[in-house]
């Protein structure tokens, strides 16, 4: 029974791992069809984030909530401004760009701090059941992305700006001929999504290694995650961490964790061979 | 004539490289060309099928590091070289294909191919630097995690196990491999089927509607590309006498792309030229710890995406107003609407 729970917990904690890591780079990619391989940067960014405000004496859920989103989101509107802006409607060669991107970040943060490891330890403890426990923190780091993946959505579809940017998103000369600045909707949509991304990053760092090499092991997953998922931006990529989550988890139980991501990436491959626009074109009617 | 003739001039002064080499350099230095040209032949694999085929694999060195470790497992259980050369070319071709299979048949763009061919390095690597363990082995050699297979037996004539080749000879059979693959890689895209895959490149929908089975020829394409990133993996095992998950990390993986970008698409010599120039500008920078190569390779890339996004080579011959005869691939094509 315990044993259960536990593998229950571990499910949601799966889905709610891959939900997180993949939200800022479902809106980059899912709004702006930009390739950000520097995602998983942008998550190493937040983490490092983190831990140097809150060991410079700064409150561990303030550096975590405020530091973290605020300094990448700048380091976006920098990138966006200093690349992407140039590159729009060029998707290989954004690939291409982000990607040497990815590596000039990792040298500059194995440059500036160091290739060691650092880290915050997680706070609140842990909770008791049986003969197991769990931690504390991991149910609020679940609490957390359920919150930002229903605030994204509410914005999305809730609000004005949603409006115009999904309007931006599916036909920019239309909505330029309505009077949308597309570039100005394009660079805030990269911002906000680099900030949800160093949000999650800084979410990470109390529960991983804070290392310059952290980001490769959560931008495979992420990218996995959006690409399955297609293209239905919220719903689409929730739905594909619903399915590979509890996969990657009892694989990582039963197996090894080297094992729960390979099979991740198998069955994202087998999901893109049936349905080849990602598993939302269920609903959207393959868009 | 005179156009056939400029495409045996590159190959032909690799040979007599092959041949001198050995009366005027340093064993130092032979060793070190003979890696730089195992790792020139899998670069020619990356610039055939992205540069012809327009197929972006960001992953090709999932393909190198197969062959790499192939080699290496397989020389030690079968002993003759020439075997694990082989074993190294086709395991990757095997791997390939099934692959391809999934990516091509599901027609999924290009864009999807990159990400996908490099989530798949990523799990290479965090697997191989799993395998720690001595329950992974095969024969009596372990996988051993992070440190690799060290100590594999170098090249040997064919059939003789113990008749281990001197390092000249290595050093000549690595150079004129990259002139047989140039060559061959040249006549297969003068050839028809490398028409179909230039015209696939340039439009998959034109060249389907002209009746070729687009699948078909890029898993072909895909598989050509991967038994020579093998060879080459094999070849650079067999030189350095050591393989780690190393070849499955970022930084290589960029490599491959960087020199193909950097020599410029489409071109064979320039890829070729690219890998030579860059390696040799690494292993000067080696010591350098301020700069260290990802920072290095990061920056380049941004800097030749964004300014020279045709390569070095295309820009000098345009330059000096040459005509390049099977035009470009070129990097920056504007995306059709979908």
């Amino acid at each position: 029974m315990d044993q259960f729970v536990i593998l229950c917990f571990a499910v949601v904690n799966s889905i709610a791992l891959l939900a997180l890591i993949s939200l800022g780079l479902a809106v980059i990619f899912g709004m702006m069809r930009v390739i950000n391989f520097a995602h998983g940067e942008f998550i190493m960014l937040g983490a490092y984030a983190t831990v140097i405000a809150n060991h410079a004496g700064l409150n561990l859920w303030l550096s975590m909530m405020v530091v973290a989103p605020i300094t990448v989101g700048l380091i976006g509107a920098l990138v966006e401004r200093l690349i992407i802006r140039r590159l729009y409607g060029h998707l290989v060669t954004t690939m291409l760009a982000t990607w040497g991107l990815s590596l000039f970040l990792i040298g500059a943060v194995t440059a500036m701090f160091g290739n060691t490891t650092m880290g915050v330890s997680a706070p609140l403890g842990n909770i008791p059941i049986g003969a197991y426990s769990i931690g504390a923190y991991q149910l609020v780091l679940i609490a957390i992305t359920a919150l930002l993946v229903l605030c994204s959505l509410l914005a999305l579809h809730g609000t004005k700006y949603g409006l115009i940017a999904r309007a931006a998103m599916q036909n920019s000369e239309m909505a330029a001929t309505l009077g949308v600045d597309c570039d100005r909707v394009y660079a805030v949509t990269f911002i906000i999504g680099a900030a949800i991304s160093g949000l999650a990053g800084a979410l990470l760092a109390p529960i991983s290694g804070v290392l310059p090499h952290m980001g490769a092991a959560y931008v495979a997953r992420a990218f996995v995650t959006v690409i399955s998922g297609g293209g239905a931006l919220i719903t689409g990529f929730l739905s594909a961490a619903t399915i590979l989550g509890p996969v990657e988890a009892l694989l990582s139980y039963f197996a090894t964790p080297v094992v729960g991501q390979a099979s991740l990436l198998l069955l994202a491959v087998i999901i893109l061979r049936l349905f080849p626009t990602g598993v939302s074109s269920f609903w959207t009617g393959g868009r | 004539m005179l156009l056939q003739l400029r495409y045996a001039l590159f190959p032909a002064a690799l040979v007599l490289f092959a041949i001198l080499g050995p009366f005027v350099l340093e064993p130092f230095d032979l060793v070190n060309l003979s890696a730089f040209s195992a790792m020139a032949i899998a670069a020619l694999g990356l610039a055939f099928v992205w540069g012809t085929l327009g197929i972006l694999n960001l992953g090709h060195s999932v393909f190198f590091g197969l062959g790499a470790y192939a080699y290496a497992m397989s020389v030690s259980n079968v002993g003759d070289s020439t075997i694990a050369v082989l074993i190294g070319t086709v395991l990757p071709v095997v791997f390939s294909l099934v692959l391809g299979y999934f990516l091509f048949f599901s027609r999924l763009g290009e864009v999807y191919l990159g990400v996908i061919t490099l989530c798949v390095t990523l799990i290479f690597y965090s697997f191989m630097t799993s395998t720690a363990d001595p329950w992974f082995h095969i024969g009596p050699v372990p996988l051993g995690g992070f440190n690799g297979i060290t100590a594999v037996p170098s090249l040997n004539i064919p059939g003789e196990v113990q008749g281990f080749l001197s390092i000249e000879a290595t050093f000549s059979i690595c150079l004129v491999s990259l002139a047989g693959i140039y060559i061959l890689l040249s006549f297969l895209r003068m050839s028809d089927a490398g028409r179909i895959m230039t015209a696939i490149r340039e439009s998959e929908l034109r060249s389907e509607l002209l009746g070729y089975d687009i699948r078909l020829y890029k898993l072909v394409g895909f598989a050509i590309s991967a038994a020579i990133a093998g060879l080459g993996g094999a070849l650079y095992t067999a030189v350095m006498g050591f393989v780690s998950p190393n070849v499955f990390d970022l930084s290589q993986a960029s490599q491959f792309v960087l020199w193909v970008i950097a020599g410029g698409l489409g071109t064979f010599v320039g890829p070729v030229v690219a890998s030579f120039g860059f390696q040799l500008l690494s292993s000067q920078l080696g010591a350098n710890t301020v700069f260290n190569t990802e920072l290095i390779f990061g920056a380049t890339i941004i800097l030749f995406v964004l300014l020279a996004p045709q390569g070095l080579l295309p820009m000098i011959l345009k330059l000096s107003n040459l005509r390049f005869p099977n035009g470009f691939g070129r990097l920056r094509r504007k995306e059709k609407p979908a």
